[in-house]
């Protein structure tokens, strides 16, 4: 039944532009684009090129009343009409889980949108389950809490509120970014068997081609209007067509984008280290919870492990990847090792060559009880989440902060600058920056107090693949010199890039399993 | 589908959570608004004495109503120890330090407590609880979504204003892990290094600073969320109207009743004592 509701939404872009308001730059200028109804569309480009811009504005939420001095030329329709006309006609999924959830109960959430639009009462719920069946998620009761739902699941759930309101056109905003693969795949499937059952236009911005391009009709290539080093590149539309042709046709000129093109791993400066290091840090039958943090005083009860019997050792030059499923603690383990929580049960001990890096020698071996000027000279530690780590107004400062904790000399931060293409960007607010900006900086401030040993939690999250590369090239520089580098991924091609061993958290095999990186040799 | 054939406005077609509401106990499939009535019932008129009688009437009406809820001494206990302690605390205070009348009971050093104190403590004590325990009774019985309904489709609140709120309620349960992680955070760049208490303060308010810059960022996300599935332009329907029953007017009753009772007891035995 709902095939013959649902009325696939038309496209239509004619020299369409969008600047926001307090910005030099348009977001996206003289676009032109035609989307047929029931046509499904990758959409690809550099970051910059305006994608997730384009999306809001088919969704109708660009133009909000704290943006009125924006700026908007031509025209942008759906069905021939402004898409804030177009109330409804147009759903759309985000890339962050935890805001893609609105209400306490799976029910409530799905027939928000449906309520939004004056369906009346006793057709909502018809379309909730619908909804929820063609997500895969018919099986969870209505009232079932949505606090207690993983990633993926949340996003499935995000995609049936949208097509219960029964939209003619989904958009997608690298909905898969924050998951992981088997999580990519679950929203994936869901989105194909929706829009299989409704017929609706489909629209997905997202990096990872190889996941989409077997499953859209076409691949449309926006180009970033930015001038690089040769001048004013295009904007607007530089390729479209079917996805082998465009890729066959554009892979190169793509990759050198940024784009993550099958088949392509992008090319690191440097090799591979090999052979065994010098120990730094040393764990043993460690057991890891976020809960560690938060005891204080009448806790004497240990909290439940996430994760335990962990033994690993990382040593000089050496990298190590903590690979496994969301929730099996792997972020956990890090933030544990990296001293900044407290071991529940286990030890983690630095080594005599680790205490004895950097000035004041600690009195303890365990990083966790070092003070935080002692651990950044020797553990540095780059969040999933850059902002996080943001202390100061402008990029030189955060560039600055490190050193100047340590009454140190600032002679790396301009190496770092022009290290990691931020030399241009010295004045500007780390809030304001683009994504890939956002992690370089980030990564540049740690290293700003010559860390021993790094660790990433989940570093080419939703990068494109330059910053991949300068990402990948920065840290075999480092193993070079002798630095331990441990990441928390789930990507395979970094593991392989960084010569890194694998410790697989949240396996059954994990509970008895310990791991010595460089011991067997690469 | 069964949806086609069956076009119906009965009341399970209408709320799905229908045979999950039965398996409730009373006040949970109570109208949120009626038990919101009731409590203020209670609260207002308690609010104008510190007579022990007419308060503990309440507690003990109050204590008596806890199954209905489906909560006992132990599961009330849990919720509202802090409030409980809090009652206690303050009823101990006021005993000791309220002008000693009547017979002394005890004198310790600097504390003594007369029989007229000890009753205005207990009286402290026991209205706490007395003006508490509804809120509590009702938020341990209540789905904060149907406390939204009602409030938007009955009270006539705005519906902006409900839904917004009842949406923003669900980030403030993420904040508490926001805040863990951006200590952490900062930690591993190097702050609160030189660790004296002036700089150990600039650390928490610079560590305030970025939990609230990540909240805005979440709310303002969340706001674009609501906003793409047609939130706040138009009117809207409500999936799940709500309505107030009889059973809801027996519980607005039984407020007025239990209400009524205290005050008259404590008017007639000549224990009412207006606060001013």
């Amino acid at each position: 039944m709902t095939s013959t509701e649902v009325r696939p939404a038309r496209v239509t872009a004619r020299g369409w532009g969008w600047r926001h308001g307090g910005r030099g730059r348009a977001a996206v200028a003289g676009l032109d684009l035609d989307i047929e109804p029931g046509e499904k569309v990758l959409l690809l480009g550099p970051s910059g090129a305006g994608k997730s811009t384009l999306l809001h504005a088919l969704a109708g939420v660009l133009g909000s009343s704290e943006d009125d001095d924006a700026d908007e030329t031509g025209a942008l329709l759906v069905d021939g009409r402004s898409p804030r006309e177009a109330r409804g006609r147009a759903g759309l999924v985000q890339q962050d889980p935890e805001t893609q959830v609105i209400l306490g109960r799976v029910g409530d959430d799905v027939a928000f949108g449906a309520e939004n639009l004056a369906v009346a009462p006793a057709e909502i719920w018809g379309r909730v389950r619908q909804a929820l069946d063609d997500v895969g998620l018919g099986s969870l009761p209505l009232d079932h809490p949505t606090h207690a739902l993983s990633g993926g699941q949340k996003q499935r759930l995000a995609l049936a509120g949208v097509l219960a309101m029964r939209p003619g056109l989904v958009l997608l905003d690298e909905p898969t970014a924050n998951l992981d693969p088997a999580g990519v795949l679950e929203v994936r499937d869901a989105v194909i068997r929706a829009v299989a059952a409704t017929g609706a236009t489909l629209l997905v911005v997202e990096h990872r081609v190889e996941v989409w391009k077997d499953v859209v009709d076409r691949v449309v290539v926006l180009g970033s209007g930015r001038q690089g080093s040769t001048g004013a590149g295009p904007s607007g539309v530089v390729a479209s067509g079917p996805p082998s042709a465009v890729l066959d046709a554009r892979g190169d000129s793509l990759a050198a984008q940024g784009v993550w093109v099958p088949g392509r791993v992008p090319a690191l400066k440097g090799t591979a280290p090999r052979g065994a290091g010098e120990t730094l840090l040393d764990a043993r039958h460690l057991a890891v919870s976020r809960a560690a943090a938060m005891r204080r005083g009448f806790g004497s009860k240990a909290p439940a492990p996430v994760l335990s019997d962990v033994s690993l050792t990382l040593e000089s030059g050496r990298a190590l990847s903590v690979t496994g499923p969301n929730g099996a603690g792997k972020s956990t383990l890090a933030l544990t090792l990296a001293g900044l929580l407290a071991p529940v049960r286990g030890a983690v001990v630095g080594s005599q060559a680790l205490l004895a890096a950097g000035g004041s020698v600690p009195r303890h071996p365990e990083p966790h009880r070092w003070r935080a000027k002692e651990l950044i000279t020797r553990i540095g530690t780059v969040f999933q989440e850059p902002e996080h780590q943001f202390v100061t107004g402008t990029v030189l400062d955060e560039l600055r902060f490190g050193p100047r904790q340590l009454g140190r000399g600032e002679d790396r931060v301009d190496e770092l600058l022009q290290r990691l293409r931020l030399e241009n960007l010295v004045d500007a607010n780390p809030y304001t920056l683009s994504g890939g900006e956002k992690r370089r900086l980030s990564v540049a401030t740690v290293l700003a107090a010559h860390p021993r040993l790094l660790i990433l939690d989940e570093p080419t999250f939703g990068q494109d693949a330059n910053t991949w590369a300068e990402l990948g090239s920065l840290l075999l520089e480092l193993l070079a010199d002798g630095v331990a580098v441990l990441s928390v991924t789930h990507d395979a091609d970094f593991t392989r890039a960084l010569g890194a061993s694998e410790f697989a958290a949240g396996s059954p095999a994990t509970a008895e399993r310990s791991v010595t990186v460089g011991k067997e040799g690469a | 589908m069964s949806a086609v054939s069956a076009p119906t406005t009965t009341a399970a077609a209408v709320d799905p959570y229908a045979s999950a509401r039965a398996a409730q106990p009373l006040l949970g499939r109570v109208n949120p608004l009626a038990k919101l009535g009731a409590l203020v019932v209670i609260t207002v008129a308690l609010v104008w004495s510190i007579d022990w009688l007419s308060a503990g009437i309440a507690v003990l009406g109050e204590l008596l109503v806890l199954p209905l809820a489906g909560l006992n001494l132990r599961t009330l206990w849990l919720r509202a120890w802090p409030l409980v302690c809090g009652a206690l605390l303050g009823g101990w205070s006021t005993a000791v330090l309220a002008p000693d009348k009547g017979p002394l009971i005890f004198s310790v050093g600097i504390w003594t407590m007369g029989e007229h104190s000890l009753l205005l403590g207990v009286g402290f004590a026991l209205r706490g609880l007395a003006i508490a325990l509804p809120a509590v009774i009702m938020m341990a019985c209540t789905e904060p979504t149907e406390l939204a309904d009602a409030l938007a489709q009955l009270a006539r609140l705005p519906h902006r204003f409900v839904l917004g709120t009842l949406a923003a309620l669900r980030l403030v349960g993420l904040m508490v892990e926001e805040w863990q992680t951006i200590g952490m955070a900062r930690r591993a760049r190097g702050v609160g290094s030189s660790g004296g208490f002036l700089a150990g303060i600039g650390a928490k308010l610079g560590q305030s600073f970025g939990l609230l810059v990540q909240s805005i960022r979440r709310a303002s996300r969340l706001a674009v969320t609501m906003e793409a599935r047609g939130f706040g332009a138009g009117p809207r329907s409500w999936a799940r109207p709500s309505r107030m029953v009889r059973a809801d007017a027996w519980v607005l009753l039984g407020a007025v009743l239990l209400a009524g009772l205290a005050v008259g007891t404590s008017l007639l035995t000549g224990a009412w004592h207006v606060v001013y």
